[in-house]
C-alpha cells in the first residue's frame, strides 16, 4: 500500500537541481560508507560527480570516455566489496554499456549503483544522441536490476541512503535541470513503494520522476474544473507497487500515465501491463510516442512532445468522457 | 620437491610446487577429461579449451596463490576467463585441482548443472567472474586490481584473452586504464593460437588469416610490458608467469604462442574444431593419441 505524503505547495517552492544535490548526497554517503566509490565516465563536472572528486579525491576514479571497461572496472571492484557509483550519462551507461551491466553486473548480481545522469528528454540542448527515453523499458527487461526515478532532491537523497542499504544492481534515473521541491524533509523512500501525493476519486493520475511535479500541476488544473483526482508518485518503476496501483485504479475506475519516457516499456507501458492482469482498468499513456528527440529550451521541448500539466490534463478529461 | 616458493591458501601451507613432469601429466589428464565432457555433453568448445590446456594447468597447480577448500579467501588470487567459451577447459583444471568432484564433468552444458556453457560465477564457486560475452573479462581484471590496492591486499589478478577476442574495442579500453593506473598486479595471458570461430578466409586449406597483427606491439603501445612464451612448455610457461610477477609499474601481457586443438593432430590448426563435437571413434583415437604423444617417461614433447 502506498505511503500517504503532503505534497509541499508548488508556488513558490524551492528548485533544486538533482545532479548538484547527488554530488553532494555522494559525499555524506562517503563519510558513513568507507567502501563507497565513484567511477566517472569523463562527465563528472555534468553529472556533479565533481564534487565528490573535490571533497573525496582518494576514493573518485577517471575511466576516461569509455563507458564498457568504466562498468566493468566497477563489477571487478564489487567483488573486493566496494560499492562503485557510476557517473555518466544515461544515454551511454543504458545502451553505451548494456552488455557490459546484462553479463558483469546483474547477471552476477553485484553492488554496483548505475547513476544515469540526463535522463528523458531535458539534457540542456544536447539533443537525440544524449536524451534517454529508452533507459527504464531497458532495466525494467533486465531481471533483477531495480529501478528507480525520484522525483527531486529530498526523494533523491533519501534514495540514495536506501539504495546503500540495499545490495545489488540498482538502476537511479537523474535529470539536469533545477526541479521543484516537493517533498517535505521528514520523507522517507522506500523501494517498492509508491506515493500517494493527493487524493481525490474522480481519476488517477500516475506520475515518475520529476514529470510528477508536472502531474501535481496537471491536478491542481483539474481540480479549478471541480475534477477531484489522485496523484499517485512511482518513484520505484521496479518492484513496481502493484498494491498501491489496483487500490487506486479501484478507487477511481480510470488512470492516467505520465512519464519524461517512452509510453513504450516505462511507467504507462509498466500499469499497463501490471493493471491488465491485476485489475483492467481504462489507461491513457503520457510520454514519449515512439520517436526520437531533438535539441530545444525545455519548454519547448514539453509542449511539442506532449508532456506539460496541460497535456495530462487534457488526457484526464478525454478519458472522462469515455468511461462516464 | 621443493615446498611452495609463493604464498598459499590457509589450507594449503605445505603444498609442494609440481616439477615439470608432474604438469605435463596434468595437462594430459586435463585434456582427457575435456575432450570427454564435450563428447558426453554433445556440445561445447574442443579447440580453444585445449590450446589453453597447458596456461591453466600452470595458473592452477604452478602460479596462482589459491585454496580450493576456501574459494572466497579474500587474499586469494584472482583468475578471469574473458575467453569464457573455454569454460571446459577451466572446469576440467579446476576438478583436478579439487574445487569440485572430476564426475560432475559429466553435467557440463546440462540442466540444473554449475558447469554452465560460460562461466557463471553464481553457480560454481571458484569462478572469480562471470563470462562468455567476448571482450569483457580484462575490465572486471583491473577492477580487482585497482581493489587489490585500494584494500592493501596483496593478490594478483590472471586474465586469460583469446586473440580473436582482443578485436573487441573493449580490451583497449581496459588495457589503457590498467596502464593508466599501473597496475603491475594484473596480467592478461593472450591465448595466441590464431583462429577464431569463422575469420577472414585464407586461400586454401583449413587455415584462416591470424584475427589480429603483431599484439605484442599493440600491447606494448598500449604500456604494458609484453612477455612471450611457447603456451605449450610448462617451463616456459613458468618463466612468463614468473616475469609478470616480477615486474613493477606496469602490467604485464604474456603472450601465449599456442596451436588451436593442441594434442590432437586431426583438431590442430583446423578452424572447423572451434566447436566440434567427436564421435565416439574420434573419442578413442584423440585419447590414443593424448597417450602416445603427450605422456610417458620422457614427459611428452610439450
Amino acid at each position: 500500500m502506498a505511503a500517504t505524503v503532503t505534497a509541499l505547495p508548488l508556488a513558490g517552492a524551492e528548485h533544486v537541481a538533482m545532479r548538484e544535490a547527488w554530488g553532494q548526497a555522494l559525499v555524506d554517503l562517503a563519510g558513513r560508507y568507507p567502501d563507497l566509490l565513484v567511477l566517472d565516465g569523463d562527465l563528472a563536472n555534468s553529472t556533479r560527480a565533481d564534487i565528490f572528486a573535490e571533497a573525496v579525491p582518494d576514493r573518485f576514479f577517471e575511466m576516461g570516455i569509455a563507458e564498457q571497461n568504466l562498468l566493468g572496472v566497477a563489477a571487478g571492484l564489487a567483488t573486493v566489496g566496494y560499492v562503485p557509483w557510476i557517473s555518466t550519462f544515461t544515454a551511454f551507461l543504458a545502451k553505451r554499456a548494456l552488455d557490459q551491466i546484462r553479463v558483469v553486473i546483474a547477471q552476477p548480481h553485484l553492488n554496483v549503483k548505475l547513476c544515469g545522469s540526463y535522463s528523458g528528454i531535458l539534457t540542456g540542448k544536447t539533443g537525440k544522441t544524449h536524451q534517454s527515453v529508452e533507459d527504464v523499458a531497458v532495466f525494467r527487461a533486465m531481471p533483477g536490476v531495480v529501478t528507480i526515478a525520484p522525483a527531486d532532491a529530498v526523494e533523491l537523497r533519501s534514495a540514495m541512503a536506501a539504495m546503500m542499504e540495499t545490495p545489488g544492481p540498482i538502476y537511479l534515473r537523474l535529470t539536469r535541470d533545477p526541479s521543484p521541491t516537493i517533498f517535505p524533509s521528514d520523507y522517507t523512500f522506500r523501494i517498492g513503494e509508491g506515493v500517494l501525493l493527493r487524493d481525490g476519486g474522480d481519476i488517477g493520475l500516475v506520475g515518475t520522476g520529476t514529470q510528477t511535479v508536472r502531474v501535481l500541476e496537471a491536478a491542481d488544473l483539474l481540480a479549478a474544473e471541480g475534477i477531484a483526482a489522485s496523484v499517485l508518485h512511482l518513484p520505484t518503476l521496479k518492484p513496481l507497487d502493484t498494491a498501491a496501483l489496483v487500490a487506486l485504479a479501484d478507487r477511481t475506475g480510470a488512470l492516467v500515465t505520465a512519464e519524461d519516457h517512452s509510453i513504450i516499456g516505462g511507467l504507462g507501458g509498466a500499469v499497463a501491463e501490471t493493471l491488465s492482469e491485476e485489475h483492467p482498468t481504462p489507461i491513457r499513456r503520457i510520454g514519449w510516442r515512439d520517436t526520437y528527440g531533438e535539441s530545444g529550451p525545455n519548454d519547448a521541448l514539453l509542449e511539442k512532445y506532449g508532456l506539460t500539466a496541460r497535456h495530462v490534463a487534457d488526457a484526464a478529461r478525454d478519458l472522462l468522457r469515455t468511461v462516464r | 620437491m621443493s615446498v611452495a616458493e609463493t604464498r598459499a591458501g590457509p589450507s594449503e601451507r605445505q603444498r609442494p610446487r609440481p616439477s615439470l613432469a608432474e604438469l605435463r601429466e596434468l595437462s594430459a589428464e586435463a585434456r582427457r577429461l575435456i575432450i570427454r565432457a564435450v563428447h558426453t555433453a554433445g556440445a561445447g568448445h574442443i579447440g580453444g579449451p585445449l590450446s589453453a590446456t597447458d596456461l591453466l594447468v600452470s595458473l592452477y597447480f604452478d602460479t596462482l596463490n589459491i585454496d580450493p577448500q576456501r574459494p572466497d579467501w579474500p587474499e586469494r588470487d584472482r583468475f578471469i576467463l574473458s575467453k569464457g567459451h573455454s569454460s571446459i577447459g577451466l572446469y576440467a583444471v579446476l576438478a583436478l585441482r579439487g574445487y569440485f568432484p572430476i564426475e560432475e564433468l559429466d553435467t557440463f552444458d546440462q540442466i540444473d548443472s554449475r558447469l554452465q556453457g560460460h562461466p557463471d560465477m553464481t553457480r560454481l564457486p571458484g569462478l572469480d567472474m562471470s563470462t562468455g560475452s567476448l571482450g569483457q573479462g580484462l575490465s572486471p581484471g583491473v577492477g580487482m586490481a585497482l581493489g587489490a590496492r585500494l584494500r592493501g591486499l596483496p593478490f594478483r589478478t590472471w586474465v586469460m584473452v583469446g586473440d580473436g577476442e582482443i578485436q573487441e574495442g573493449q580490451i583497449w579500453e581496459a588495457a589503457y586504464t590498467a596502464a593508466r593506473y599501473e597496475l603491475d598486479n594484473v596480467t592478461a595471458i593472450l591465448d595466441y593460437n590464431r583462429l577464431p570461430q569463422f575469420g577472414w578466409p585464407d586461400p586454401g586449406g583449413f587455415t584462416r588469416e591470424r584475427p589480429i597483427d603483431d599484439p605484442a606491439a599493440k600491447f606494448a603501445a598500449f604500456g604494458w610490458h609484453v612477455v612471450d612464451c611457447d603456451g605449450h612448455d610448462h617451463q616456459s610457461i613458468r618463466d612468463a608467469f614468473a616475469g609478470a610477477v616480477a615486474h613493477r609499474g606496469q602490467p604485464t601481457c604474456v603472450i601465449a604462442r599456442t596451436v588451436k586443438g593442441y594434442g590432437i593432430s586431426f583438431m590442430e590448426g583446423d578452424f572447423n574444431w572451434h566447436a566440434k563435437v567427436p564421435t565416439g571413434d574420434q573419442l578413442t583415437e584423440a585419447l590414443a593419441e593424448i597417450d602416445r604423444r603427450l605422456t610417458g617417461q620422457d614427459g611428452g614433447e610439450g
